[in-house]
């Protein structure tokens, strides 16, 4: 017996448009599942993790505080990931993003004025986007795989982090524990109601990144050029795009966003670069991306989705006492329906009983 | 329209009575870095917990979230905590100490603790323990125990209390044995399984046949009991983890300490802005039963531990010589409590650079 997929000849417009709803669904059905065999109240469960963080203004606060990465991230991916380009390395774009913008207020903390935050975040977009010009130059020259160089240089950035902030970055007054000095008000990413919650500007730029993307994607020939190299590289070849040069532009921009994302992490959330930035942001930020359908303001709604999970885990734990990892199975189990509702609205599976030798 | 107005602001209102009823016991909360299931250092908060849960049980609630990163995660899940309802919180690793020193700015009303910060304010105490005490007896037992006269260490962060203890260990293993060495690797993580055994790994191949850790998983002493070498536990009882390997551990006993600071919030006679360091007399530090060695070292041990309790030896007694040679404390001195928590130097014989 074997399972094959088989290419539908025309896939629903209308369940291409409901698959990620679908995903949730599922993953909400699943989720209450395993609440049951926790033996705790699947519906006060499930309220506790995806309703209650939203009940209360500081809440939603902390919620834009983790979707802004995510969708700043996102963003940049699903331009990547149209033009056929697999970056898998945003947690390291987003790392050296963060170190790239740190530089000012670390090494020249004296430094403050307002041209102090536009130049760290310029550098943090810097930063990212010289870390995603590696897998790029990497595939232009030398046709290595991006997915595999883009994923190792994750490592490579965790480390160097690691090493900064435990070495040359380290403050001096900080008893030895690893970290840099806080950094000065000057080079603080503001909140944006103080009296509310601890929301920073960070989300407003995942936002307006998303919208300009989008716009890009919509109405500019650069859209179009990343859509028909994505699609199909030969067509674009002939209608003379360059996908050498669009490599690069993907990963110029995804990086960039990402370093942007990383910076803005570091100035607003954190107030010092430590020796780890992000819980995972680059690697569920792919989630986002493909839950928001590859469009830049689909990754908006996913990733206040996916910020959701981080904070109801949380919730969870303290509320009902599930064990925090179950954070990170429903993340797991979000992408697995929504990959797999993609497949099945593509592809019709079809049940071989019996063995048949291809001819 | 309206039915559905006024069935749903009276489902809202049950289940706000339904939160205020549950409010009618005392919330103290809990915040822990790791999981409380490591073995080490937060499953010995989570048993103190417990021992709240146990002794106060029907007129406290406690809460607990595990696996905080330190960073701006610490801050939410403490800030989620104070708006919940939790008269007192513990922040229970180093690391917190910032965030938690900002939450407690933003809710004055709510009593934090922390452990092992140097940081207070009128809201915020901290509390630690004398672990050296105890790391001074394990020195000891290593001292004789040791065939190589070398040591171990595994370390977490450079910071003053862990170069306390690695100070604290050696003098105990040179007051029995002048020639001992130790060696020290940094594996800067409090808890990170994987590593802490390849650090005891290559330990072990550097010729130590004794480890020790300032980490907080069951790693090492799993190591230890492969290889069959000896080890000490190190925040909690490991000897399940190396029942032929561990000679003793030093026991982290929060319980007493959590329930005299939860009933002094309850009945308003809690004091912020306190820094606790208490010992093995007091009890917040105790040590696992001695196994795996001869009966003329425990005997010894036991009477270090005899000693430490009665006051009568300080670990950090003169004469003792920093690193370089230079004198620390002069023959009979005792070292004072900030030169001890501030400390960023070795004492002589550490074969280590402290990472500056």
């Amino acid at each position: 017996m074997r399972i094959e997929l088989i290419k539908r000849p025309q896939h629903s417009v209308l369940f291409s448009a409901l698959s990620p709803f679908i995903a949730l669904l599922l993953t909400l059905v699943a989720g209450a599942i395993i609440f049951t065999a926790l033996g705790k109240p699947p519906l006060a469960a499930l309220y506790t993790y995806f309703v209650e963080p939203l009940t209360e203004v500081w809440q939603l606060h902390e919620l834009a505080i983790k979707a802004a990465p995510l969708i700043m991230i996102a963003v940049g991916l699903s331009v990547c990931y149209r033009s056929n380009n697999w970056n898998i390395g945003a947690e390291g774009q987003f790392i050296m993003g963060g170190i790239a913008g740190s530089l000012i207020p670390i090494l020249l903390p004296g430094f403050q004025n307002f041209l102090t935050l536009p130049l760290m975040l310029l550098f943090g977009f810097a930063g990212g986007a010289a870390m995603g010009a590696v897998p790029a130059f990497l595939k232009t020259r030398f046709n290595t795989n991006e997915i595999l160089t883009s994923l190792m240089l994750v490592y490579v950035a965790q480390l160097f982090l690691d090493w900064l902030a435990r070495g040359v970055f380290r403050d001096p007054a900080g008893n030895n524990f690893p970290g840099s000095i806080r950094f000065p008000p000057a080079a603080r990413l503001g909140e944006i109601a103080p009296s509310q919650g601890s929301a920073h500007y960070g989300i407003v730029f995942a936002v307006v990144a998303a919208v300009l993307v989008w716009l890009m994607m919509r109405y500019t020939i650069k859209g179009f050029e990343i859509r028909v190299l994505g699609e199909s590289p030969r067509a674009g070849r002939f209608a003379g795009f360059s996908s050498r040069k669009m490599v690069y532009f993907a990963f110029l921009l995804s990086g960039g966003l990402a370093g942007l994302a990383g910076i803005c992490e570091v100035s607003g959330a954190i107030g010092q670069l430590r020796e780890t930035i992000s819980p995972g942001y680059g690697f569920t930020a792919i989630i986002v991306a493909f839950l928001g359908r590859l469009n830049p303001l689909g990754a908006v709604a996913a990733g206040f989705v996916l910020a959701l999970t981080y904070l109801g885990g949380e919730g969870a734990q303290m509320a009902l006492g599930i064990s925090d990892k179950v954070a990170r199975v429903f993340q797991g189990l979000l992408l697995f329906f929504v990959l797999g509702c993609d497949t099945l609205i593509r592809y019709q599976v079809r049940v071989v009983w019996r063995g048949k030798v291809k001819a | 329209m309206n039915k559905l107005v006024l069935g749903l602001t009276t489902a809202l209102a049950l289940t706000l009575a339904s939160g205020a009823q549950a409010a009618d016991k005392y919330k103290a909360c809990f915040m822990y870095v790791g999981s409380k299931t490591d073995g080490g250092w937060t499953q010995a908060q989570d048993v103190g917990r417990q021992m709240v849960d146990k002794e106060l049980g029907d007129k406290v609630e406690t809460v607990y979230v595990e696996n905080v990163p330190e960073g701006p995660d610490a801050e939410r899940a403490l800030t989620r905590f104070a708006r919940s309802g939790c008269g007192i919180i513990f922040a229970t690793s180093f690391g917190f100490m910032d965030q938690t020193v900002a939450v407690a700015e933003k809710f004055p009303n709510v009593k934090f603790e922390h452990a092992t910060g140097y940081k207070t304010a009128p809201n915020l105490t901290t509390y630690n323990s004398r672990f050296y005490e105890g790391r001074y007896i394990i020195g000891q037992i290593a001292g004789k125990m040791s065939k190589t006269g070398v040591a171990g260490y595994i370390a977490s962060f450079p910071i003053p209390e862990v170069v306390m203890g690695i100070n604290s260990f050696l003098l105990g293993a040179r007051s029995v044995n002048p020639d001992f060495k130790l060696k020290v690797v940094w594996v800067n993580t409090w808890f990170d399984a994987g590593k802490e055994a390849d650090a005891a790994k290559a330990l072990i191949d550097q010729g130590v046949d004794i480890i020790t850790q300032h980490t907080d998983s069951t790693g090492p002493m799993q190591v230890a009991e492969e290889r069959g070498i000896h080890a000490f536990g190190q925040a909690f009882d490991q000897i399940k983890a190396g029942p032929h390997a561990q000679l003793s551990a030093i026991t982290d006993t929060w319980g007493p300490y959590y329930v005299k600071e939860i009933k002094a919030a309850m009945d308003g006679t809690w004091k912020g802005g306190q820094q606790s360091w208490d010992g093995l007399k007091d009890g917040i530090l105790t040590m696992a039963p001695y196994t795996n060695m001869p009966d003329d070292v425990k005997a010894m041990a036991e009477e270090t531990e005899a000693k430490i309790k009665s006051g009568e030896l300080h670990p950090f007694t003169g004469p003792i010589n920093k690193q370089d040679g230079t004198v620390w404390l002069k023959d009979g001195e005792v070292s004072d409590d900030g030169t001890l928590l501030g400390m960023n130097f070795y004492v002589e014989g550490v074969d280590d650079t402290l990472p500056q």
